[in-house]
């Protein structure tokens, strides 16, 4: 095919032409920002937690009169001895705050006990003995706290110090890079030493810059239930909803007046579904903005295309009778579409990058990746080869007779 | 001349049904999804009490002893129990409320209900303009008494007394019983502007009470606590701690201005008795400047609507190319209105009012679209998902719009149309 001819034959339709470049470019630069964008949130609704997702359920209780401190902790201990006895529940434990809630409990945390010292925010999780097998935590360093380390809440209140730590492998590679943490002092609650490390563990839900999600504590305290919530790891995912029940009507049997709903009984699938909702309407929206503004670009090359076809149906009689072949005009036009998207591509990649620079200054969005540029690329050429293609067949059909008949 | 240049249009659109459709279809759908996402920052951004918006003022200020102060940090949006009890004690504003969010369970026949609440001061109610169903809003002196006393939401009286007057009742709060000397009419703020740091739209709280009582009863609050060193009750009179919001009533731009002054004296005062050695921070922002500082339309939204924003310009770009190939493909027709005399004005406004009659068939199927993506927003499980609907003025604006980017796509094929040689055009025919 003799570009040369094609490109003479386009520079009749200057402006035709430039607007289809146009179309095609923007509709790739917005196609390339929005897969990206697409791309984050899905990375973002994946991220792990580092929990046992699958297998816990949790609860909230209410207290209606507040009893005294030793009495709240003994109705603990005989809620939680409740939960193990259900049949299904692997273990039952009490912690301060639940992944995907909404209450967040953070202490500034620093290596030196100045006041000037430059501290981040980390949240703390509080919990028995039982919390890191309930929650299926794992260990990649250093030990599990000893029984003798748990203190109470009012001990907590009245300013215990010293009290020994676990942290994330994520805070330990930002506090001890390249070194291990174990042993090492952090200053949190007072003077904390870091007995463990966990592999992983979260904010209960994003807060501050995004390095600081994988940032987290855990302290050995035992709450009374009315200071967070009861989580219950189950032996079989498909028994949550029968546990949740049998729970429910456990601690509605025994103990005083409190509020105890399925209203505030969750399984912790749920809470992240409904965490991340945003983000997936999000994703849907792009998605459907991309499809439309496909469709969109489409009708354009079809429109201008038909308009050219009709526009020159005698020159292709023409051709058709001195020997071109319905391959050769439906090629013609096929040609001339792929050079008038890769026009549009190539100015199309330049928008991209500046819409991309664009968002990374107004929104939190990293830098777009390469990829995405021949993807987008790749996706408007197809688009264009197949809106050319119904009006291409129609010139193609034109029949050589067309020449003769004048006027 | 109008009325036949309509009338033109109305036939060149019917002789090639497909171009005319696509073209529609194409700007409908920009018009629609634009509308959709203007008309959501339009209900995220609108004024929730404009009435009033102007005389009420969010108080804000920096006291941070100086361990805790850094230079150039956002002010705090919260204030110490000391500060809000020395600027109630002063009272300089025409109304002024400290309040707090806070959670409680009261007993019911059957189970025990957990409600939100909110506990503030007696000015809070003529300042917000919440209106009463039964009884009246308590008093000053109930505030200074601690009195044990509630005013709660019409949707908890209906659940705990059916819906009559139920003023003089108790509301039991575990060992506590509050009287009932309120209940709220229909009242919700969207956006909670008064508090945003508790879901920022939804319901409004089903139980007010003193702020003194709660403190008084140890009610528990909920909502950012930020102290800046170790104390045992955060809610102590001389805790460590900001956690409580302060809101001002000044009805006159003089009053705010010497609010401010008064402000600014009070925070030079507190320097002076040594608690800060930095220069401190005090303001006064009014509702609209306050959601603003507060960002209460999501990014999310902003950046839809940019998103829907281009997308009408590509649509729009799309169809400059349809009208431009649809004009010239009448070459011979032009021609020979050119030859008949027709000025290139004439040709350059028939051409126009064609592509305005495709402007507001698209703008009305537009509006259907975007009804149509309205529900789909309403579906979403947003916690703004609700309140979004559209009025009068998005309405209008929406033909507005497709009307105006109708003409300016048809400016370009217009133009070109009105330069066709008729001698030109007519010999190729």
């Amino acid at each position: 095919m003799h570009f040369r001819h094609i490109l003479s034959a386009l520079g009749r339709h200057r402006i035709a032409v430039g607007l289809l470049v146009l179309e095609i470019a923007f509709s790739c630069a917005v196609v390339c920002n929005a897969l990206f964008l697409i791309g984050s949130r899905l990375e973002r609704m994946q991220r792990p937690t580092g929990v046992d997702e699958a297998h816990l359920v949790e609860m909230f209780i209410g207290s209606v009169t507040r009893g005294s401190a030793d009495a709240v902790m003994a109705q603990t201990r005989t809620d939680l001895a409740a939960l193990r006895a259900i049949p299904g529940v692997a273990n039952a434990s009490v912690v301060n705050q639940t992944l995907f809630g909404n209450s967040l409990n953070a202490s500034g945390v620093s290596l030196s006990d100045e006041a000037k010292a430059p501290s981040i925010p980390v949240t703390q999780y509080m919990g028995d003995a039982q919390l890191a097998d309930t929650l299926g935590l794992k260990l990649v360093d250093g030990q599990w706290f000893k029984p003798d380390e748990f203190i109470t809440e009012e001990q907590l209140e009245s300013g215990h110090s010293g009290l020994p730590v676990i942290i994330t492998k994520a805070l330990a590679d930002h506090f001890f890079p390249g070194q291990s943490a174990v042993g090492k002092t952090i200053h949190a609650f007072g003077t904390n030493r870091v007995v463990g490390v966990l592999d992983r563990l979260v904010q209960p839900h994003d807060s501050g810059p995004a390095e600081y999600y994988g940032y987290a504590m855990l302290f050995p305290v035992n709450l009374p239930y009315t200071e967070g919530a009861y989580v219950i790891r189950v032996r079989d995912a498909a028994q949550r909803a029968a546990v949740l029940q049998g729970a429910l009507r456990a601690l509605k049997a025994d103990g005083p007046l409190r509020l105890i709903s399925p209203k505030y009984a969750f399984t912790l699938e749920s809470q992240r579904d409904k965490y991340y909702r945003n983000d997936r309407a999000m994703a849907w929206m792009l998605v459907g903005v991309c499809l439309l503004l496909l469709v969109v670009t489409a009708v354009g090359i079809v429109g201008l295309t038909s308009f050219w076809v009709a526009q020159r149906r005698r020159q292709i009689g023409i051709r058709r009778a001195i020997g071109a072949t319905r391959g050769d005009i439906l090629r013609y036009f096929q040609t001339e579409n792929f050079l008038i998207a890769t026009l549009g591509i190539a100015l199309g990649m330049v928008l991209a990058f500046g819409l991309n620079l664009l968002l990374m200054r107004h929104y939190e969005l990293g830098r777009l990746p390469g990829y995405y540029f021949p993807v987008g690329a790749i996706v408007l050429w197809l688009l264009g080869q197949l809106a050319v293609l119904g009006p291409a067949l129609r010139a193609a059909a034109v029949p050589p007779v067309v020449a003769t008949r004048s006027v | 001349m109008f009325g036949y240049y309509l009338d033109l249009a109305l036939r060149s659109l019917k002789r090639n049904k497909a171009l005319t459709a696509l073209m529609v279809l194409a700007i409908a759908l920009g018009i629609g999804t634009s509308m959709t996402t203007l008309t959501v920052m339009h209900v995220l951004s609108g004024d929730p009490i404009p009435q009033k918006s102007a005389q009420l003022f969010r108080v804000r200020m920096n006291v941070f002893p100086d361990d805790s102060f850094r230079p150039g940090d956002k002010v705090p949006d919260n204030l110490t129990r000391r500060d809000v009890e020395a600027l109630l004690r002063d009272a300089r504003a025409d109304r002024q409320a400290a309040m707090s969010a806070g959670a409680m369970v009261v007993a019911a026949q059957g189970e025990p209900l957990r409600v939100a609440t909110r506990y503030t001061g007696a000015d809070f109610f003529p300042m917000f303009d919440v209106p009463m169903r039964y009884g009246r809003a308590w008093s000053r002196a109930d505030d200074a008494s601690r009195a044990r006393v509630a005013v709660i939401s019409s949707v908890l009286n209906e659940q705990l007394f059916g819906g009559v007057d139920s003023v003089g009742k108790t509301l039991q709060v575990g060992e506590q019983s509050l009287r009932i000397v309120g209940v709220l009419g229909d009242w919700n703020m969207n956006p909670r502007f008064y508090d945003l740091s508790n879901g920022q739209f939804g319901d409004s709280e089903q139980v007010f009470l003193p702020l003194s009582t709660a403190l008084d009863l140890k009610l528990s609050s909920s909502g950012s606590t930020n102290c800046w060193s170790r104390t045992n009750d955060a809610r102590a009179a001389d805790a460590p701690c900001i956690w409580l919001q302060y809101w001002a009533e000044l009805d006159t731009p003089a009053k705010a201005a010497t609010y401010r002054q008064y402000l600014q004296n009070y925070i030079a005062l507190q320097q002076q008795a040594g608690r800060f050695s930095h220069a401190g921070q005090a303001e006064a922002l009014d509702v609209m400047q306050w959601l603003d500082a507060k960002g209460v339309v999501p990014a999310d939204v902003r950046l839809q609507t940019w998103l829907a924003l281009g997308f009408l310009g590509i649509c729009l770009l799309n169809t400059v190319g349809l009208l431009l190939a649809k004009f010239l493909r009448r070459s011979g027709e032009i021609g020979v209105r050119r030859a008949l005399g027709a000025s290139r004005r004439a040709i350059f406004l028939q051409c126009l009012v064609e592509a305005g009659v495709v402007g507001l068939a698209g703008g009305v199927l537009g509006l259907a679209l975007a009804a149509l993506g309205l529900v789909l927003v309403r579906h979403q499980p947003t916690d703004y998902a609700a309140y979004i609907h559209m009025d009068l003025r998005m309405l209008l604006a929406t033909f507005v719009l497709a009307l105006a980017s109708s003409l300016l796509a048809g400016l370009l094929p217009a133009w070109r149309a009105m330069q066709v040689a008729p001698a030109v055009a007519l010999k190729s025919n």
